[in-house]
């Protein structure tokens, strides 16, 4: 074999890895992009004067920056107490979810016990339900125990959306840790609920961070039931829904933005546990 | 031995009973909560669509539900929206799946860009292509701009339906492409790296592999994905609310105004459980779909 | 007194027995080793004693006390996993403080002993690291480290050193049993490797599917094996076993005869024979080489007598070759007798 053939085969070869290369990346960044720009045009309307609402054609560059729209928007009557409503809401959601879902989640790691398989194959179900329709029937229930435009009955329901999220990414995360760790603190002197506060807890922590995230994200994001439960206690998403047909379109943009503020940074900080979030390792 | 003895004639129930009992009492609590607030409200709901507003039963409810003069066309705007909506993001989502999975130097970015869109409610999203789409909105302006079209056209109005329709399928692409994305790459992970090396070893083309080893493999992934996301396409609403208002009827809409404007509980209750209904047969379609065979996936 | 007594000890897991009337006496001070293969209980006997397991039938002692129903914080005991289980949270100082703190001792006292340990473990410069930065090796020394300090009576290992590469198992191994003549701790040790069992233990119990089967020192189990099972277990390369029949005090088997035992004309019987027990030049056997292995130190040669392929050690410099024929002498008195039928040994006078 003479030097130049395997030459020229390489070159051809590093000719089709380097197209190969930059149509991945073409798709990437493409695929990128498409996810990006929509949010950075919202960001752009929102932090834009009012009347700029109505300007055609619309500008493409933030040279008009303004906080106009976004502190009309904040100070309209309802929004701010609707936040407050949402961030009380999430976080009892949280709250609740893993007092009542974490625990489920050890039994489910560590325990054999009989109809394990049928809980399992139980919160698999769950998670197909259609939650937010049930909050019609629910609404009825409500008002009449009296619950009716309450937090408590958004709190409730929500935590029902992701308790088989929590018990599913909680019985992974305790899986993680080694049943071994347990014993040996019992060895040592622990009682058994010794070794879960010290050693499974611990260390368990960050998955059960991700878990609070994205319970929090899914209730500040729900819009159904809180619209459905409530009248004047409303959160959020239920305000703006409540206004979109008589709003301005500047009042909508602010708070499409608004509500969007907090995903870029729940997202950011779940990164890790993404994949854990649907399912034991389907 | 008299003790040796005891042990052994009490060992059946009670050593079963006592170390059964922690885990069941920690499970407890959330088999309780879930029965109440899933099973309950379902059997409720479909009491009351059987009911009239004084507790009689009979099938009004179901009657003025199909005459309602925008039921037929929620239901068929509901199920035209999932055949266009599914396809398109399943596609999507496993294209960006397969991207993210070649681990080019950099995913890791991409990925978590790709992902914010799940943190997005479809309210946001309707909100955010409403701005895009809305007759002074961003892609009017691209569209003059670039001189494509001479005025702005009127994407959202009710002379365009069609129009209405497509913002709607690209919001909700748009949003939930990612929930997709995420469940086909944890499906991806879990198939061993030999599958793909073997076939590139054998010689298939980055194609062939795809669609002779990948796709094959990933179907309880697939599975798992069309299901949710099928489900979450029944309660659509938001999103068309929010780009369209009352212009385009869906299902999830109807069941929302019955209960929240005309304060008719059992007609709502009659939309949910044809949701419920549509949610099932659609789940049960696709179980049968994607069924696995053992030993399929080399278990 | 921290002797341990296991009485009719009995574990079902599910549909599986997997200790079945287990009896086992192990005294104050001794290192016992629970050896056999894996699934035979070893393990399981293990856990039982140390309260990890709960026993469906007999009862465990440790000194004069009844701690069957026990939980393990309650038993005074110590124990070291295979898997080390080093809190991964927490440094190496206060790993090996864990047992000292939960038993409330005062801070002066948690911080002397925890130094003494890690003296005798040469732990020093790693106080401060956490688990993920240490080898594994280090780790293993932090988890009997945590066990030591704790001053409990009875220390427990479960295969400590399997997860050790070879050269390292090999210094754990003289480091460990170093340390037991140091310490003197009752301790109950597990393992399915032979050669850990010979080296350490001063009694070892051999188990199978549930049972013990031999109870004995090092060196009866290596020349007087209960049956065919422990003489295969035990020793590297394990025990030869050839077919043969008794005949008026005359063992005839295939290809050879040799002095057997009186008394059981007719029997079918297995001579049971160490590789290193035979010589080779002359004698009763009749052979022919199939292999020859130099392995530095010694040769092994297999060796087909009859229908039997047997295992022979040579000398090093040996200048046989395949297919050689070659005449062999077992050493009498080293000759095990086993019942063909039942494998389990004969009591022959010799």
């Amino acid at each position: 074999m003479t030097a130049a053939a395997p030459a020229f085969r390489r070159r051809s070869a590093s000719r089709r890895v380097v197209a190969d290369r930059i149509l991945l990346y073409g798709a990437a960044v493409i695929l990128a992009l498409w996810t990006l720009i929509p949010i950075y045009l919202i960001a752009l309307a929102a932090f834009s004067e009012r009347a700029a609402v109505y300007e055609f054609p619309k500008p493409l560059l933030p040279t008009r920056f303004s906080t106009d729209t976004m502190s009309f928007f904040v100070n309209s009557t309802g929004v701010l107490p609707s936040v407050r409503n949402s961030i009380i809401v999430a976080v009892s959601t949280i709250v609740l979810g893993l007092l009542i879902g974490a625990p489920a989640g050890y039994a489910l790691a560590r325990f054999r016990f009989p109809g394990r398989d049928g809980f399992q194959v139980g919160v698999l179900v769950s998670k197909m339900f259609p939650i937010a329709i049930l909050s019609i029937p629910l609404a009825v229930t409500f008002i009449d125990l009296g619950l009716y435009d309450s937090l408590i009955a958004v709190i409730l329901v929500h935590t029902a959306m992701v308790l088989p999220f929590i018990v599913i990414v909680t019985s992974g995360v305790f899986l993680a840790v080694s049943r071994e760790l347990e014993e040996a603190a019992q060895t040592l002197g622990t009682s058994r609920f010794g070794a879960f506060t010290r050693i499974a807890l611990p260390l368990a922590l960050p998955g059960l961070a991700a878990a609070a995230i994205f319970s929090f994200v899914t209730s500040w994001n729900e819009v159904f039931a809180a619209t459905i439960l409530t009248v004047r206690n409303t959160t959020l998403p239920a305000q703006v829904l409540a206004s979109l047909n008589i709003s301005p379109l500047y009042f909508r943009f602010a708070g499409g933005f608004f509500m969007i503020i907090p995903s870029l940074f729940f997202i950011f900080f779940m990164r890790k546990y993404l994949f854990n979030l649907w399912g034991p390792g389907r | 031995m008299a003790v040796g003895a005891r042990r052994a004639a009490s060992f059946p129930a009670a050593i079963v009973r006592s170390e059964a009992a922690l885990p069941l009492g920690l499970l407890a609590p959330t088999v309780i909560f879930l029965s109440l607030l899933i099973l309950v409200p379902i059997a409720q709901a479909v009491l009351l669509s059987f009911q009239a507003a004084d507790g009689t039963f009979g099938l009004d409810a179901y009657k003025r539900m199909f005459n309602d003069t925008a039921f037929a066309d929620s239901f068929r705007n509901t199920i035209l929206l999932l055949i266009a909506i599914v396809p398109i993001q399943t596609v999507l989502a496993l294209g960006m799946a397969l991207l993210i999975h070649s681990r080019f130097p950099g995913h890791g970015i991409f990925l978590y860009i790709y992902a914010i869109p799940l943190a997005i409610s479809d309210l946001a999203a309707g909100i955010v292509w409403l701005s895009i789409f809305t007759d002074q909105g961003y892609l009017n302006t691209i569209l003059t701009g670039l001189g494509v079209i001479k005025e702005p056209m009127a994407f959202l109005s009710y002379e365009n339906l069609q129009w209405v329709f497509t913002a709607v399928v690209v919001a909700e692409s748009w949003r939930a492409t990612a929930l997709v994305l995420v469940i086909l790459l944890a499906g991806l992970q879990l198939i061993p790296r030999e599958y793909f090396e073997a076939a590139e070893v054998f010689g298939a083309s980055r194609l062939k592999r795809t669609l002779l080893v990948v796709l094959p493999m990933l179907k309880p992934s697939l599975q798992s994905a069309l299901i949710i996301r099928t489900i979450f396409a029944f309660n659509a609403f938001a999103v068309v609310l929010a780009l369209a208002g009352r212009q385009l009827p869906v299902l999830g809409y109807e069941a929302y105004d019955w209960y929240y404007n005309n304060r008719n509980s059992n007609v709502a209750a009659a939309f949910a459980t044809l949701i419920l209904a549509l949610t099932i047969a659609t789940t049960i379609t696709y179980l049968r779909l994607f069924r696995v065979r053992e030993g399929e996936l080399g278990k | 007194m921290s002797s341990v007594a296991f009485e009719s000890v009995r574990k079902i897991f599910g549909k599986t027995v997997a200790l079945k009337d287990v009896d086992l006496l192990v005294r104050d001070g001794e290192f016992m080793v629970l050896l056999g293969p894996s699934g035979c209980g070893k393990t399981t006997l293990l856990r039982c004693l140390a309260g990890l397991e709960r026993i469906d039938g007999g009862t465990v002692r440790i000194g004069d006390r009844d701690v069957s129903d026990l939980p393990p914080r309650d038993r005074q005991i110590a124990m070291v996993f295979q898997s080390y289980a080093v809190f991964p949270h927490m440094k190496v100082y206060d790993n090996i403080a864990f047992g000292l703190r939960m038993r409330r001792k005062p801070k002066a006292e948690v911080e002397r002993r925890v130094k003494e340990g890690a003296a005798l473990l040469q732990l020093e410069p790693f106080l401060d690291r956490y688990p993920a930065q240490l080898s594994g090796g280090q780790r293993q020394r932090v988890a009997v480290a945590r066990a030591i300090v704790t001053d409990a009576p009875v220390l427990l290992m479960d295969e400590p050193l399997s997860n050790l590469d070879a050269l390292l198992r090999l210094h754990a191994r003289a480091e460990l049993k170093r340390l037991h003549g140091e310490v003197k701790r009752t301790t109950v040790y597990v393992t399915h490797d032979q050669i850990e069992a010979l080296s350490m233990g001063d009694r070892i119990a051999v188990m199978r599917e549930g049972q013990i089967v031999q109870l004995d020192t090092p060196s009866a189990l290596y020349d007087r094996p209960a049956d065919v099972f422990v003489g295969s277990f035990i020793g590297s390369p394990p025990m030869n076993f050839l077919k043969c029949r008794a005949r008026n005090g005359t063992a005839v088997g295939d290809a050879f005869e040799v002095p057997g035992p009186s008394g059981m004309d007719g029997k079918e019987m297995l001579l049971g024979i160490r590789p290193e027990n035979i010589r080779t030049g002359e004698g009763p056997f009749r052979g022919r080489v199939l292999v020859v292995e130099p392995l530095g130190s010694h040769a092994l040669l297999t060796v087909m007598v009859g229908k039997d392929s047997i295992k022979v050690v040579a000398p090093a410099d040996t200048t046989l070759r395949a297919d050689e024929e070659l005449r062999l002498a077992p050493e009498p008195h080293k000759i095990r007798w086993m019942d063909a039928a039942s494998g389990k040994a004969l009591m022959a006078p010799h």
